[in-house]
């Protein structure tokens, strides 16, 4: 499986595993897994039109992701935000079996942009996708402060002069970036499958943000490589291992951590936080203002 | 309605709201509202829910244009972003498994505004030490924020106000999930802070009574209108009911007040417990 | 008239008994998933109703794999999809939100393998485009009094329920307690989702059992206030949303490219679409009118705490 053609897709998918890490976690701390799934499932659509047009795929992925990240920007401000995502998704799935119905031959090229393609990755698309991996890392470094201070307290950040509506948009942005560059190997349906997975697992683990960006994109990246190399023996669809693997690592860092918290009962706050001093029970005594 | 004029001049004064009203949707929900907080002092807007207190609230931070009345912040007019004020919000509810520590938090409030990643250095880890000492919360400076009770909570959300050195402090009902240990410590807390480093801080509560021992002024918020001055000038049943628009008892039991609505046809009475012992049976008679 | 009724409804369109099918089981399904739709959107859960209506088509391929029917192999994945997500965590909107797309993750990992087998083991291409994007024409004639029985139980179920779901949808903490057990209500919710969603799924396609799930129901919400009013407009919305995709759907046969038909999705989305946003625009308009009428110089969209369901409060 190391074959000098299977160098590209190990290359191409590490990079999506780093994207899919670092973006992940915010996707995870924004509660925003239906437009991390929406966009990518409906910039399948544009591909559909790129075929039909004769024109790049990527082209075509590139344009339906960021007009969806548009679209369910421009729709939230008049609605609410899973209504104005669910809505979204279904147009641009709606456009895309229209493209469909005209091109008779893509029928076969359909499963393999939706599920995932091992093999298949030309030398040509990997300095592309490297850029844009690059642009999506430099975006997510820029608005790193405000999405994270959007995330926890939006009225604070409001009246700091940051604008939450602008940060989600930016941000949505660069998950369509990010989707755009992952499709070919990972496809549409489970490049958000490994953008949850991991970043949902490494939070159990850490509680700093920077910390679970790097644990999140290790996970990422073993996920991705197990995912290849069962793929590669069995032939079977790298998004099945992907799917499959995202969850597991999730359910069982919560029973891990379910575990380790009963073994520290009455313990300290946070998981790996220090204990309470005995010098403020009053604070103990508190219950939580929820 | 009653505001004596302050011996010091206006410009003083860290807030000063002038003849502010505000329509929503048609309603006018603020109706005239004047008062003015000067540095240092500790002032409650006080008012049921639903009279207005959030409205105020959001007028003074620019996210809500007033129909009417002018609005100084340290002076000068409102703008977007006032670095001056520090906003305690209500309810932020923080997600038990999400990935930040306490310091982060109030590391955001230092330049939680500005694009980038925060560098080391510069003197940002101590500035979080030292705010997180002022509100006695270092030991849960590595803390998941999420796992922090409602108090602790608070404290890390002063704090994250705090850093970034504000005159005014203005806090959106802080007391209203605490229990009454939580809420004196935070009450201590602020009154603390308001003193110790010249800090105005405009808190508002639906109920007056935890604010008592430190306030020095407040603001009474009734239908949209409202009432400032000591809480002796303000917490009166004839002030009261002329903003409540219908007639109000205000009751003093050992140094608390409550307020509670009149009897129809008997006009406002401020009882007043006598010294030495509980009220005489005659002395609570209404008329 | 019979000229415009010609315009209108291209030759055989009644005849045809693939249309007559359609129109039957779209609005039976439009019906259902409306009335569902109202409290998936009340309750923020269109991307759990989606998921379903997704994972179901993993059970979908799973039968297509076996030779059982389809439409029990949605079914079943999709009710056991919705006892995952309650069981990962829906208590937490945030986990809640995790939780639905690790069990989204996972449902189209599996539905990816079972479309592979299939395609490799019965050499069936078209079956993916199939799944995911359904054909209204192709219901199968047989399963219609079962469709319409299941919407039927669900509808029941739906109404039975009615004011605990919408006391426990509104505000959980107040329901609780006046004793309504919440989180069995909110199983029992997904569940039914599940099988309205499924049933969509099935048989219009995930594609636009989404959309009806989502759209008329939020766009009824946006004209009435009223939960109940909502939920029969909902339907009525969505019924005309798909009656209108297939007569064009049908008419397009004669659209170029000659003979070749566009796609009825594409229709009943674009209705779907075009009635949400019209609704938005009645919204405002009547919102403006009302804000002019009491006479406000600055006339702000916000209103105070309302009683009635906020269609757009996020």
């Amino acid at each position: 499986m190391f074959s000098s053609f299977m160098v590209n897709t190990w290359i191409a998918a590490s990079m999506v595993a780093v994207i899919a890490g670092v973006v992940g976690f915010f996707v995870v701390l924004r509660g925003s897994a239906f437009a991390a799934h929406a966009i990518p499932h409906g910039s399948f659509g544009g591909a559909a039109g790129a075929v039909l047009l004769g024109v790049n795929t990527i082209l075509g992925l590139g344009i339906f992701a960021v007009g969806g990240a548009l679209g369910i920007g421009w729709l939230s401000r008049r609605g609410r935000h899973d209504v104005a995502t669910a809505l979204a998704l279904v147009l641009m799935l709606g456009l895309g079996s229209l493209f469909l119905s005209f091109s008779v031959e893509y029928a076969g090229a359909v499963y393999s942009l939706l599920f995932g393609e091992v093999l298949g990755v030309p030398s040509d698309d990997l300095l592309p996708m490297a850029g844009l991996g690059i642009a999506c890392i430099l975006a997510i470094a820029v608005l790193y402060r405000p999405l994270l201070l959007t995330s926890i307290t939006p009225e604070v950040a409001e009246a700091r002069g940051v604008r939450p509506g602008r940060i989600e948009t930016g941000f949505l942005l660069v998950v369509a970036l990010a989707s755009t560059m992952t499709v070919p190997v990972v496809g549409v349906l489970l490049m958000f499958s490994l953008m949850i997975g991991p970043a949902a697992t490494a939070r159990s683990f850490t509680s700093s943000p920077l910390r679970a960006i790097a644990l999140s994109v290790a996970i990422a990246l073993i996920i991705v490589w197990f995912g290849i190399a069962i793929a590669y023996v069995t032939n079977y669809p790298v998004g099945f291992f992907v799917g499959t693997l995202g969850a597991l690592s999730y359910g069982s860092a919560r029973v891990w951590a379910a575990r380790r918290r009963s073994r520290r009962v009455g313990a300290s706050p946070g998981d790996d936080g220090p204990r309470l001093q005995l010098t403020a029970p009053l604070l103990r005594a508190a219950p939580p203002g929820r | 309605m009653t505001e004596p004029r302050p011996a010091i001049g206006i410009d003083d004064a860290v807030l000063s709201l002038d003849g502010v009203s505000v329509w929503l949707a048609g309603r006018e929900v603020l109706h005239d509202v004047r008062f003015r907080v000067m540095p240092g002092e500790f002032t409650g807007l006080i008012g049921p829910n639903g009279a207005g207190k959030t409205t105020i609230f959001r007028v003074i931070l620019g996210l809500q244009p007033p129909g009417a009345g002018s609005v100084l912040v340290g002076g000068r007019p409102l703008d977007r972003h006032n670095p001056i004020i520090g906003y305690v919000p209500q309810k932020v509810f923080f997600d038990p498994d999400m990935p930040l520590r306490a310091r982060d938090v109030v590391g955001l409030g230092l330049d939680g505004h500005r694009l980038g990643i925060p560098l080391r250095g510069g003197g940002r880890r101590q500035a979080v030490d030292r705010m997180l000492a002022a509100v006695d919360a270092t030991h849960l400076a590595d803390a998941r924020v999420g796992n922090l009770s409602g108090g602790e909570q608070q404290r890390v959300l002063i704090a994250h106000a705090l850093i970034s050195s504000p005159r005014l402090l203005l806090l959106d009902e802080p007391l209203a999930n605490l229990d009454i240990r939580a809420e004196g410590e935070v009450v201590a807390l602020l009154a603390r802070i308001a003193r110790e480093q010249r800090i105005a801080v405009l808190i508002s509560a639906h109920d007056v009574n935890p604010l008592l021992p430190v306030m020095d002024r407040l603001v009474y918020v009734a239908a949209g209108r409202t009432a400032s001055g000591t809480t002796a000038e303000v917490i009166r049943a004839e002030v009261l009911s002329a903003l409540y628009g219908q007639h109000v008892d205000v009751l003093r039991v050992h140094g608390r007040i409550l307020v509670v609505s009149g009897a129809e046809g008997a006009s406002g009475v401020t009882l007043e417990e006598t010294p030495g012992g509980a009220a005489a049976p005659d002395v609570v008679a209404l008329r | 008239m019979s000229q415009l009724l010609n315009a209108l409804f291209a030759t055989g369109f009644f005849a045809s008994a693939p249309v007559r099918a359609a129109v039957v089981v779209g609005a039976v399904v439009a019906v259902v998933t409306g009335a569902v739709g109202v409290f998936t959107v009340i309750r923020s859960q269109a991307f759990a109703g989606h998921a379903l209506g997704e994972v179901g088509s993993a059970g979908g391929s799973l039968a297509f794999l076996s030779g059982t029917n389809p439409l029990w192999g949605y079914m079943g994945v999709a009710v056991i999809a919705a006892g995952l997500m309650e069981v990962l965590g829906v208590h937490r909107p945030r986990a809640r939100d995790v939780a639905t797309g690790l069990v989204l993750g996972a449902g189209l990992g599996f539905a990816a393998l079972f479309l592979y087998l299939d395609t490799t083991s019965t050499s069936t291409t078209g079956v993916t485009v199939t799944i995911l994007f359904g054909s209204l024409f192709t219901i199968s004639q047989p399963m219609l009094p079962t469709i319409v029985v299941l919407s039927a139980v669900a509808l029941v179920v739906i109404a039975s329920c009615y004011r605990m779901l919408l006391l426990s949808s509104l505000s959980p903490e107040l329901a609780a307690v006046r004793g309504v057990p919440v989180r069995a209500v909110a199983i029992a919710y997904l569940v039914i989702m599940a099988v309205a969603v499924s049933l969509a799924a099935e048989t219009i396609g995930t594609i636009l059992a989404t959309a009806l799930l989502v759209g008329p129901p939020a766009t009824a919400l946006r004209l009435t206030k009223r939960p109940g009013g909502a939920m029969v407009l909902a339907g009525l919305i969505g019924v005309a949303a798909v009656w209108i995709g297939i007569v064009l759907a049908y008419d397009s046969f004669y659209w170029p490219p000659v003979d070749h038909g566009w796609p009825v999705s594409f229709f009943v989305v674009a209705m779907v679409f075009v009635f949400y946003l019209g609704s938005g625009a009645v919204a405002s308009l009547v919102r403006a009118r009302r804000d002019r009428r009491v006479g406000d110089p600055s006339a702000m969209g916000e209103s105070g705490c309302e009683p009635h369901v906020d269609a757009d409060a996020a």
